[in-house]
């Protein structure tokens, strides 16, 4: 038999008005096992019950891209979704990308390009930039692709777009924009 | 350590690390998230519990009746404090409003409660169940109402020459009203503090702050305490922009909430209630004439302007600029700052200048239109090399005519679009601007602390790095001073055990702080000269050197820790002089022939600075700057409910920053001016004169790319589509 779904499960939750639920997920490779609070986001989960601080709350509504990580291979904001509808999920957080100080290129292009200041929403901007170039490369259009049929030609244009979600209010963007070339430039 | 005269030829000028680019020393922290900022430092104190604020939703008036009982009663709840409970806290010389405690309200979202609970679920939930009764009293919203009340009211903060002559004999004139928003400092890191009071007596708070003695001095204003009861901690501040200046509800609600719970308490502003709880940059509304006569010498200048503020607070004063930095024989500037029930006004980055560069600078524009000149020439015709108001001082160092020429010369000035609305690249018409910046160079006292343990050398200030780079460049100040590699120093930051500093703000931080940190570091080297017998040593390469002595650092007093401190004091000939920061920066836009829609093609910047200490950090605060402009030219404005006394777009949803997609090339060139006046570094600051004259330098381009004048901030579509040429 199949564990339950996790729709499943937040329907047994209503049914039985519990007002916590446990939860297992994949942190950063890492197995966790939490009780939490169902109205508990993904980003406090990681932030106030595992201590992943890495990973920033700017405005809790989705609209600062501060909280970005990436779920299953994907880039979501972690602060518009709650952690009970994770059970299962594959995530990872800006603490998982060095190992053992060793950066990622990514993280190692930001140095090198100062493409932060106060930092606060570097961790995002990292996780949204490693996705950006994987969206691309797996062919997903955006506003500013011209033909949707060719494979996306990585362009100042499209990382901009693309990079849209997250801001950065010490204006760090041109610097973001050549780090994130740079990586892309590597792997090309 | 005291600076009283203009510093001569030093280390500093034959540098090996200042002034040479170096990636910041903080970096690794902020790119694998191991920063703390003020929320995250679950290991400096255990229980800690959540704070959530309630807030005013009246913008004028009393609390009549508060009834908390069913969060006091609510699942996880520990402590509910609420306003009526306490009496009026006191209020900081910083602060127009008070924080916290009565039941008076003086602006819209003003804290009312604390709800403390053991998670942020609970917290959030219990204080929506408190209930709250008003005495609404009416308020004053409307700038437009008040700017058309005051006409010819006010005394002239400078009156200087004939200026009603000037006009009645100048052959051209200009005299125009322009408008600047409201805004945000909309920093990424929300107001937040983790708060030990539990004992009611000491009080250690862990926060998010760019002055720590100001906030220090705040905090025992507020409670009424002892400073020395309280230490003060904020090693990592996620921007600030002028926002966290002060003290401001997300402690003083944390310090309540751990006095009343026993525990320490974490508390972070919603960022909703960011916009109206706490400061903001008041709008104004400028009427700037300026007279010339046909050669195209300025003959006077009549700036005047209003903002809005809380009683006691200062506003927006977007005049002063104007007193110096153009010559004309006669000048008139007033500025009232006009008493309004909106939220608390004050500093944001650049508070003043940002503003008045972003009116006078059109009007210099409109200027030079008239004149049939290129608005570089007219700049340049016009520079001042003395205070106009005060020929006996002159500027210490400036270079504005140089940032016109190199920046006109790397833009490609020359090949611009000259016939408004005559540039037209498919459905885009193109256009090009510039305009001309200035910012004052101000230093203040600095204090810093230095242990040399072995090799290593600690520095300690309560300065704090916003995003400026100041751990940076005081490593490379402790490196260069002492003979020192970068890597051999440690820097801590924002703490108020550490020695008093500049702080950040003003753009003095940078300058300042590094003086600060120069002089400790000879105070080490005297302490080192006297312990090891030595008459004027040389430290260089590791090692302190004098006749017949050469010793590695690490290897002196056997690896006794030696520890010195010392302050800058900058003395008063520097008030006998102008110092100021300049640049010119130049834009190319393309507007949509048929929607009006901006898009900002190309930005440059020429600026003299004084020394740039290190031109990565220094060029990434102007990119910043100048990124921010372009929010203020084209987004940015806060939009005030006329009949309620609110910001009505508080969120980062509604209060629109530039976004990635909006900012383009953009390229800076340092004229790298030693400034020997300012500080013995010869540096002066740059985060502010990036963002200084860029509004108008868009709204420039806007204009020569269109043929229309918008004169009112942001510039947004529907302000210009009903002028827009007719397009085929």
């Amino acid at each position: 038999m199949n564990p339950p779904s996790s729709v499943q499960r937040r329907d047994d939750t209503l049914r039985s008005g519990a007002e916590s639920s446990s939860v297992s997920f994949v942190v950063n490779g890492a197995r966790h096992d939490v009780e939490l609070d169902n109205r508990t986001t993904l980003l406090d989960a990681l932030r106030e019950r595992l201590k992943l601080t890495g990973t920033k709350k700017g405005c809790d509504h989705g609209q600062c891209g501060a909280c970005t990580v990436s779920v299953n291979g994907e880039r979501i904001n972690a602060c518009l979704t709650l952690a009970v509808m994770h059970d299962g999920d594959d995530i990872l957080t800006i603490e998982g990308r060095a190992a053992a100080d060793q950066l990622d290129p990514m993280q190692q292009a930001f140095i090198d390009h100062d493409a932060f200041q106060c930092g606060y929403c570097t961790p995002g901007q990292i996780c949204s930039a490693s996705a950006v170039l994987e969206e691309m490369q797996a062919g997903f259009p955006s506003h500013v692709t011209n033909d949707l049929t060719a494979p996306i030609e990585i362009t100042d244009a499209e990382i901009r777009e693309r990079m849209s979600g997250n801001l950065c209010r010490c204006g760090a963007y041109s610097n973001i924009l050549k780090a994130i070339t740079q990586v892309a430039k590597e792997r090309a | 350590m005291d600076f009283n005269q203009p510093t001569e030829d030093n280390l500093f000028d034959r540098a090996r690390i200042i002034g040479k680019p170096h990636a910041r020393i903080d970096g690794i922290l902020k790119v694998t998230g191991r920063a703390p900022y003020a929320y995250e430092r679950h290991d400096v104190v255990a229980n800690q519990k959540v704070g959530y604020p309630l807030c005013a939703t009246i913008a004028n008036g009393r609390v009549t009746h508060m009834d908390a009982s069913a969060a006091r009663g609510a699942p996880g709840v520990v402590s509910v404090v609420t306003t009526l409970e306490i009496e009026p806290l006191g209020r900081a010389k910083s602060n127009d409003a008070r924080l916290f405690g009565g039941d008076v309200i003086e602006h819209y979202h003003q804290a009312i409660a604390v709800v403390v609970a053991d998670t942020l679920e609970q917290a959030r939930s219990a204080t929506a169940l408190i209930k709250v009764s008003y005495e609404e009293a009416p308020g004053v919203f409307d700038l437009e109402a008040a700017w058309e009340r005051l006409q010819g009211t006010g005394e002239p903060l400078a009156d200087v020459g004939d200026v009603d002559a000037a006009f009645a004999a100048a052959p051209v004139t200009v005299d125009e009203i322009y408008r600047t928003a409201s805004q945000s400092h909309a920093m990424m890191e929300p107001h937040a503090s983790i708060v030990d009071w539990s004992d009611g007596q000491q009080m250690t708070v862990w926060t998010s702050n760019q002055m720590i003695a100001w906030t220090h001095k705040a905090l025992a204003t507020t409670f009424n305490i002892e400073p020395d009861t309280i230490r003060l901690e904020s090693p990592y501040v996620g921007g600030g922009f002028g926002g966290k200046l002060w003290l401001r509800a997300d402690a003083v609600l944390a310090a309540l909430g751990s006095r009343a719970c026993g525990h320490p308490v974490k508390l972070a502003l919603p960022r909703p209630m960011v916009f109206n709880n706490t400061t903001h940059r008041s709008g104004t509304i400028q009427r700037l004439r300026i007279a010339a006569n046909a050669q195209g010498k300025i003959t006077a200048f009549d700036h005047s302007a209003v903002s809005h503020t809380l009683p006691g607070g200062s506003g927006e004063n977007p005049v002063n600029q104007t007193r110096t930095f153009y010559a004309a024989e006669s000048r008139r500037v007033s500025h009232q700052a006009i008493d309004m029930n909106l939220p608390e006004s004050a500093d944001m980055r650049a508070p003043g200048e940002a503003s008045g560069l972003a009116a006078l600078e059109i009007a210099m524009d409109e200027m030079a239109e008239k004149l049939g000149m290129d608005p570089v020439e007219f700049r340049i015709l016009n520079d001042t090399q003395v205070d106009p108001e005060d020929a006996s001082k002159p500027f210490s160092e400036r270079h504005f005519v140089e940032c016109l020429r190199q920046g006109a010369d790397a833009f490609g000035w020359e090949a611009r679009n000259r016939t408004p609305g005559a540039m037209r690249e498919g459905q885009w018409l193109i256009g090009h601007g510039m305009a001309g910046a200035y910012r004052g160079a101000l230093t203040l006292n600095s204090g810093a602390r230095v242990r040399l343990q072995g090799g290593r050398l600690i520095v300690e200030t309560d300065m704090t790095d916003i995003g400026t780079g100041s751990y940076t460049i005081i490593a490379q100040t402790a490196a260069e001073t002492m003979g020192l590699e970068l890597a051999d120093v440690e820097v801590r930051l924002g703490n108020s055990d550490y020695p008093v500093s500049s702080g950040s703000g003003g753009q003095f931080g940078a300058a300042s702080a590094t003086a600060g940190v120069y002089a400790a570091c000879l105070a080490l080297q005297a302490l080192i000269a006297k312990r090891l017998n030595l008459d004027t040593p040389r430290f260089e390469n590791r090692r302190v050197v004098a006749d017949a002595t050469d010793l590695a650092l690490a290897d002196i007093l056997d690896g006794e820790e030696l520890v010195a401190e010392d302050t800058m004091h900058f003395g008063d000939f520097q008030d006998s002089m102008q110092m100021g920061t300049f640049a010119a920066h130049f834009v190319e836009v393309a507007v949509h022939a048929h929607t009006g829609e901006t898009r900002v093609r190309r930005m440059l910047a020429a600026c003299d600075a004084g020394r740039i200490l290190n031109p990565i950090t220094a060029r990434s605060q102007v990119l910043g700057g100048m990124t921010m402009g372009v929010g203020a030219a084209l987004m940015e404005g806060l939009t005030a409910d006329l009949e309620r006394g609110f910001f009505v777009n508080h969120d980062l949803a509604s209060y629109e920053v530039a976004v990635h997609a909006d900012i383009p090339q953009q390229e800076i060139i340092f004229l790298d001016t030693a400034d020997a006046a300012s500080t013995p570094l010869k540096a002066k600051g740059v985060g502010e004169l990036g963002i200084c004259g860029v509004p108008a330098a868009v709204a420039n381009a806007i204009y020569n790319a269109t043929g229309v004048r918008l004169r009112e901030y942001p510039m947004t579509l529907d302000r210009m589509i009903d002028q827009l040429p007719e397009v085929s």
